[in-house]
């Protein structure tokens, strides 16, 4: 490394059009001028800069966010940690989060998603839990605009790059298409991971003189203003941001991982916390800031790539694969060793001090010298104005009728977009590295044994954009309603959820009402579910030259199975099996994908989700599966109780005979009202299991037996599952080998 | 049956494959890390799958020449079964325990889905408990898979019935459609000369336990616990 010395008297002079130039709006710089006192130089201008950016200070939604419901007697940690934390019972803890990526994988697609793979499954390790299996969220522009293709095969491409190397089994996930997403796509990565309830590691500092350790790679000059990038639009010159976009090793990761475990295992951390997002800076600020310490760091000591490299430079790279962690003083050594053995850099850069500031050392100069508390305390805090979405007309089914056959409108509305099989994005994931697997993608809910137990964690990823843009209100809590029933579906107690806002631009008053009300939605889920938020993410600015994308609220949803033996499928599993549809059936169609596919109209309001009978049903269904009286079970959502049936079919290679759909409208095929499920059980039982949905309060309508290979008795004739497997199965691979969209 | 599984850095399948050696034999497992210079007395050796040292050159290249492939060499000198599965077939390849290499897929796609396969030789510590021409299914998940060799090495391959485990369609027709990789002669496992070595793509122990939905890969572990007991 050449012995480049910088001095801080050679960087440029902060000025107001610097720090606007930093992001920093012009009331934001005056505080910040006022908090330290003087001038700033230019890397305390950067540190600010992050620590106060929308990505880093959440300073649009922290109010609204306030609103969620985050404790049950399960939770042992809700939000504000690296990752939430659940109790799942002997002594063992489930550890979540989901996180965007979702700009840096619009200008780079692969490198982007694999570094947000990256960055959630680091959250998750900080705590002290291994990560036992990845999800996602997805969503592209429509197949037609030229871009999508290409980050459709760069994102899949990265998630799985990163997730296959790592070891770790990318279990489940959803994707969407819709031209809200053409200048800005949404890649949400989540990571579960399990760990022992007293081992659980936070990132709060503690003792005065303690050293603060860098493990990992070492810093180099990529991904610098990545959570400023994040915090503002995009603009046609996006592609000029290429640069911001880090770059990842999973191998390191791995390594990271198996390290940081095994030094977990002994008591030397104090606290430990990965530097994600704006790096050294966010962790060393937030570590030393939730202890109320001061730290003093001597950047010539961290491990550094480049020759050259500035203060400025390191406090604000965003280099993948690294950690700071507080030790234990005197044992060093000891985990030195650990990390020689696997070959990753180990560093003590600084300490923690008692003077409640945070001081930059380098090449001999003082680079930084600030108070730590307004990093965080002062950070500024936004009532943004809110204007409420107009509500959207309620559509009759009878405005919207069959254009062609049931048969063949269900064919079609198989092979769309947005209900065609994601088996091409799937099939390039390792689904079941580590062995406990029990129900991988394409369920409705992944199922992972919690290894050398009976237990199992059900895990699911779900929203439905287009309702939550049509009312945000009933959006918001269809998403948390819609991951409550996937989780139930496998026979799992929902636990708590995660959630990933993404939206456009908070200054607009029309999205933070987007935002405001979606929160509200899903908060009276949260509550009347007991289904708490433990962690999240908030991204904001998804918007390009103006044009938001879908209020997006993906929710990470996780459960507990106590027997994983217990568990069923989605797919009709035995032949002469009763198919019984749970819950009430209205004929729901605005905002349906088939008033959108046949009819054009992507309009209306969308179905209400009523939250007593969501619970009522949830109850029944998972009590029915821990008495093994079901053989199957899926939940109803996008295409309704007709693509329902088809995808229980096409899951569990066996057709189905259905009675009383012959002549059915398409508000009752196709209408997509909440709170169903159907299932399947033995002949043998309907009666006993009748009678339980009607005690519980349940509606129950059988439709048929399962058996033959096609789905008979719908208007238009039997539809043969070979045929309706070509249609379902084909379009994604035929579209990505670059088939017309 | 006692048992080695050889832990490069970027291994992610040692646990998986040790735990159906320890369920079939009722012995520990012995976790040998890449650095070793030697191993305890064992029977079988397992390398796993994974991403040895990361594998961003040539798949199983710099493992190969591992200080501890030094002695899994030495044992299978000495007719110690060794299985490598996914990353183990690649490294053994790159060892020259096994002939033939593999390369990127022929869609240039990672793949994980359970393939069909057809069981070529039963004449195998490996592969005993199936019968011959079984049709069995196991999952992949590999990006280089695609088996190569030259006409000399597949001809004698062929010839000495060291085809293992070959690729098939859902009605166990060998054939391109039920190719998952591009592999020559549809390939999915090999045997070294003596049958004591096997490198196979497909991963045993993930159809091992009735909750992985299929337990065809479990005939593998019971076959090498008959044949060394």
């Amino acid at each position: 490394m050449s012995k480049t010395t910088h001095s801080p008297d050679k960087e440029p002079v902060v000025t107001a059009q610097l720090a606007a130039e930093h992001g920093l709006k012009p009331d934001e710089y005056a505080s910040m001028l006022e908090s330290v006192g003087r001038t700033p130089t230019l890397t305390e201008l950067g540190i600010y800069s992050v620590m106060w950016s929308e990505h880093c200070s959440y300073k649009s939604s922290r109010v609204w966010l306030k609103q969620l419901p985050t404790t049950a007697p399960w939770v042992i940690c809700g939000p504000g940690e690296n990752a939430g934390v659940i109790d799942i019972g002997d002594g063992q803890a489930a550890i979540f989060k989901m996180e965007s990526h979702n700009h840096p994988s619009f200008i780079e697609p692969y490198q982007g998603a694999a570094t947000g793979v990256g960055g959630i499954l680091r959250d998750v390790f900080t705590m002290g839990a291994r990560p036992v299996a990845n999800l996602n969220a997805l969503r592209f522009g429509e197949p037609s605009n030229p871009k999508t293709r290409h980050l459709v095969a760069g994102v899949v491409a990265g998630i799985g790059g990163y997730g296959n190397c790592v070891g770790v089994p990318t279990v489940g996930g959803e994707t969407n298409f819709h031209k809200a997403y053409n200048g800005n796509c949404l890649v949400n990565a989540m990571t579960v991971g399990v760990a022992q309830t007293d081992k659980i590691f936070y990132s709060k500092a503690a003792g005065v003189g303690k050293p603060v350790v860098y493990v990992g790679s070492k810093t180099g000059r990529d991904g610098i203003h990545g959570a400023t990038m994040s915090s503002a639009e995009f603009t046609e010159d996006s592609e000029a941001k290429r640069p911001t976009v880090q770059v990842g090793d999973p191998f390191t990761e791995k390594l990271l991982i198996e390290a940081c475990l095994e030094l977990m295992a002994t008591d030397a951390i104090v606290a430990i916390q990965d530097m994600g997002a704006a790096g050294l800076t966010s962790s060393s600020v937030e570590m030393a800031g939730k202890g109320g310490l001061g730290i003093d760091l001597d950047l010539d000591a961290v491990p550094q790539r480049e020759a050259g490299m500035t203060p400025y430079e390191i406090m604000l790279s965003e280099s993948q694969e690294r950690m700071l962690m507080i030790l234990e003083p005197g044992r060093e050594e000891e985990a030195k060793r650990i990390f020689d053995k696997w070959e990753l850099d180990f560093a003590v850069i600084g300490k923690l001090t008692d003077n409640g500031r945070m001081v930059i050392r380098m090449h001999g100069a003082t680079w930084c010298d600030v108070e730590l508390a307004p990093l965080f305390d002062k950070a500024p805090l936004y009532h943004r104005p809110t204007e409420p979405t107009p509500p959207q007309a309620e559509i009759a089914a009878s405005e919207a009728p069959l254009k062609a056959s049931a048969r063949d409108t269900l064919l079609a509305l198989m092979g769309t977009p947005d209900l065609a099989s994601r088996r091409w994005i799937w099939e390039q994931y390792d689904s079941q590295v580590g062995a406990d697997t029990v129900i991988g993608p394409g369920g409705d809910a992944a199922l992972v044994r919690v290894h050398g137990t009976p237990k199992a964690l059900a895990m699911t990823t779900d929203c439905t954009p287009r309702y939550c843009h049509a009312d945000p209100v009933r959006g918001g809590a269809q998403a948390v309603a819609e991951a409550y029933r996937n989780l139930i579906t496998v026979g799992a107690l929902p636990l708590a959820i995660t959630d990933n806002m993404n939206f456009g631009n908070p200054e607009k008053p029309r999205i933070m009402g987007q935002f405001a009300g979606c929160i509200e939605g899903m908060a009276d889920a949260c509550r009347v579910l007991d289904f708490p938020v433990v962690s999240g993410n908030v991204s904001l600015y998804n918007e390009t030259n103006g044009e938001g994308i879908l209020p997006t609220p993906a929710i990470g949803g996780v459960g507990l199975l106590k027997d994983s033996t217990l568990a069923i499928g989605s797919g009709f599993k035995n032949a002469g099996d009763v198919v019984l549809l749970f819950g009430d059936t209205k004929g729901h169609v605005g905002q349906s994908l088939y008033l959108r596919e046949v009819h054009g109209r992507e309009e209306g309001a969308p179905p209400p989700v009523d939250l007593a009978a969501e619970r009522r049903a949830g109850d029944l269904v998972r009590g029915l599966i821990e008495g093994r009286r079901l053989t199957a079970c899926h939940d109803l959502a996008d295409g309704g109780l007709a693509v329902g049936l088809a995808e229980m079919a096409l899951r569990g290679k066996h057709g189905v005979a259905l009675t009383g759909l012959d002549g059915a409208d398409a508000g009752l095929l196709f209408g997509e009202d909440q709170g169903r499920y159907l299932v399947t059980v033995a002949a043998a039982d309907v009666a006993a299991v009748t009678d339980a949905a009607t005690a519980a309060g349940v509606p129950v309508t059988p439709l048929g037996t399962v058996g033959g290979d096609a789905l008979t008795g719908l208007g238009g004739g039997a539809l043969a599952l070979a045929d309706l497997r070509t249609v379902h199965e084909g379009w994604l691979p035929g579209y990505m080998a670059g088939d017309a969209a | 049956m006692k048992s080695a599984v050889i832990v490069f850095p970027g291994s992610n399948c040692e646990r998986d494959i040790a735990v159906a050696l320890e369920q079939v034999s009722g012995h520990k497992t012995f976790h040998a890390w890449h650095r070793d210079t030697d191993l305890p007395e064992v029977d079988v050796i397992a390398v796993p799958g994974g991403f040895s040292y990361g594998d961003y050159l040539r798949c199983g290249a710099m493992a190969a020449n591992s200080p501890v492939m030094r002695v899994v060499k030495e044992r299978a000198a000495k007719g110690v079964k060794v299985i490598g599965v996914c990353n183990g077939f690649q490294i053994l390849t790159e060892a020259g325990l096994l002939p033939g290499a593999l390369i990127r897929n022929q869609s240039l796609k990672y793949i994980c889905k359970t393939v069909d396969l057809k069981v070529e030789n039963t004449d195998s510590a490996f592969t005993r408990n199936y019968t011959l021409g079984q049709h069995i299914g196991i999952p992949v998940g590999h990006g280089e898979g695609n088996y190569v060799a030259d006409e000399e090495t597949l001809k004698r391959l062929e010839g000495e019935g060291r085809v293992a485990f070959r690729y098939t369609d859902a009605d166990g027709v060998v054939n391109a459609a039920g190719n998952p990789n591009g592999a020559t002669n549809n390939i999915a496992g090999i045997f070294n000369e003596t049958r004591t070595v096997l490198g196979m793509m497909p991963h045993p122990e993930r159809a091992f336990d009735p909750q992985h939905g299929n337990t065809d890969g479990r005939a593998l572990f019971t076959s090498l616990l008959e044949s060394l007991s």
